[in-house]
């Protein structure tokens, strides 16, 4: 009786033994894995965010910064990606920046990672791939997957209610750890309102005329396909939707910013500081909740035949059809956007203008993938290479 | 320093979990619950999840 009770225990030793190695080990490479960024001709300095506000040094919420100078003086835009890190199209809109952009007059600030935290955390009760692959001419490039959220490993414990700086707003006790929540953030509180800090400070002190915030929604979500904007920014966002609809025939609606929603970007930014804050919104299904299984493929092509029956029945905010909605068109409409906000805002105030080219637009990136305009770390010079 | 505290709750219960399956002598099912409850508590004390 006695042997057989620790024959039973020792099997049941070795279960756990596996099950917490084998469920653990992909979470510790997955929050340890760097994705590699060539430097393209453009980046002309690489700082942290941290630069900005001493509370980010030494923690992982601190992000790398690239700046891209023009040779003329000019205005300053700010870029940020991955502000949810589980709406991935900000990031590679961002990198196909990073890679490729070159600015001709004034200064483009690009954070692909700007919730470095919640880059390296994730959803597995969502069952969230823990890195997706992208294929390019040199092979396939592996980003991770993140999560929108800091992880909590990072900031603890959650409140019970998440009481909003400094305008006390009652939010959601989660919306502690969502750095579209905690804007404009204080210098020494929570984490995630150390990097916002961060972020305004940047705006202060360089007199950032625009910033571009990017992310993706929900299909089932009213706020999607769009450009969210405040009262001072509605005008450009107006005139660059109706512009890239004109030219580039996609749409993106212009959804005014609540005034009494606080925390988010495209609030507070036009609040605390000068910039002309902008949010850009590309439908993403894979973060839809009536969908099949949340696979890379899935967040890739954007097909699903659950979302594909809910738009017959007209219970959709976007056009869906069999070709679902793919990264490279997620990711070409914020590579447009972007570019037209910035050449919108030239035109009203052309002292101030950011010049920027070699960035692709929409119609590129749909027809030569996402891929085609990352370069091989392996091929560059590693003085050019980070990982972030 | 909550977060602190958090952990040293979370390294106490895991000992309690352990200390209780090597206790159990014949509930087959309990120990393998003592088990199971332990695997997020290791991940957490081991800063991997």
């Amino acid at each position: 009786m006695m042997r057989r009770t620790w024959v039973i225990k020792a099997i049941l030793v070795v279960s756990f033994l596996a099950l917490t190695i084998l469920g653990g080990l992909g979470l510790y490479e997955q929050r340890r894995f760097d994705i590699p960024i060539v430097a393209g001709p453009g980046v002309t300095k690489v700082v942290k965010l941290s630069d900005y506000s001493q509370g980010l040094k030494g923690t992982i919420a601190d992000t790398l910064v690239f700046i891209l100078e023009g040779k003329e003086a000019g205005g300053k835009a700010l870029i940020m990606a991955n502000t949810h890190a589980n709406e991935p199209e900000g990031m590679l809109a961002a990198l196909i920046m990073i890679e490729n952009a070159v600015v001709d007059r004034g200064t483009l600030i690009i954070i692909p990672q700007f919730n470095h935290s919640a880059s390296r955390n994730t959803k597995p009760g969502d069952g969230y791939p823990l890195y997706f692959e992208i294929e390019t001419e040199w092979g396939k490039k592996t980003f991770r997957m993140g999560n929108r959220d800091a992880s909590p490993l990072d900031q603890w414990p959650d409140p019970d209610v998440y009481i909003h700086y400094p305008e006390k707003q009652l939010l959601s006790f989660i919306d502690a750890r969502n750095t579209n929540r905690t804007w404009p953030g204080r210098p020494n509180g929570l984490l995630m309102e150390r990097v916002t800090f961060a972020a305004m400070e940047i705006m202060r002190r360089e007199k950032v005329d625009i910033a571009v915030d990017i992310h993706g929604a929900e299909t089932m979500f009213p706020v999607t396909n769009c450009i969210v904007a405040p009262e001072k920014s509605l005008r450009i966002a107006t005139m660059a939707a109706l512009t890239v609809k004109a030219k580039e025939g996609f749409d993106s609606h212009v959804e005014p910013s609540p005034v009494g929603f606080r925390g988010l970007s495209h609030r507070e930014i036009g609040d605390h500081a000068e910039t002309l804050p902008f949010l850009l919104e590309a439908p993403i299904p894979f973060l839809d909740q009536p969908t099949g299984p949340k696979t890379e493929k899935f967040l890739l092509d954007g097909k699903d035949p659950f979302l594909l029956s809910l738009a017959r029945k007209k219970k959709l905010f976007v056009p869906y059809d069999e070709s679902g909605w793919p990264v490279e068109k997620r990711v070409g409409q914020h590579c447009s956007l972007t570019m037209e906000i910035l050449r919108q805002h030239a035109k009203r105030v052309p002292d101030r203008a950011v010049e920027v080219r070699g960035v692709p637009r929409y119609a590129d990136i749909v027809k030569n993938g996402v891929g085609s305009y990352f370069h091989d770390p392996a091929k560059a010079e590693r003085s050019k290479i980070y990982l972030n | 320093m909550v977060m602190i505290f958090y952990y040293v709750i979370s390294a106490f219960l895991a000992v309690l979990l352990i200390w209780n399956f090597i206790r159990e002598k014949k509930n087959v099912e309990d120990m393998a619950l003592y088990l199971l409850v332990l695997v997020p508590l290791v991940l957490r004390i081991l800063r991997v999840k």
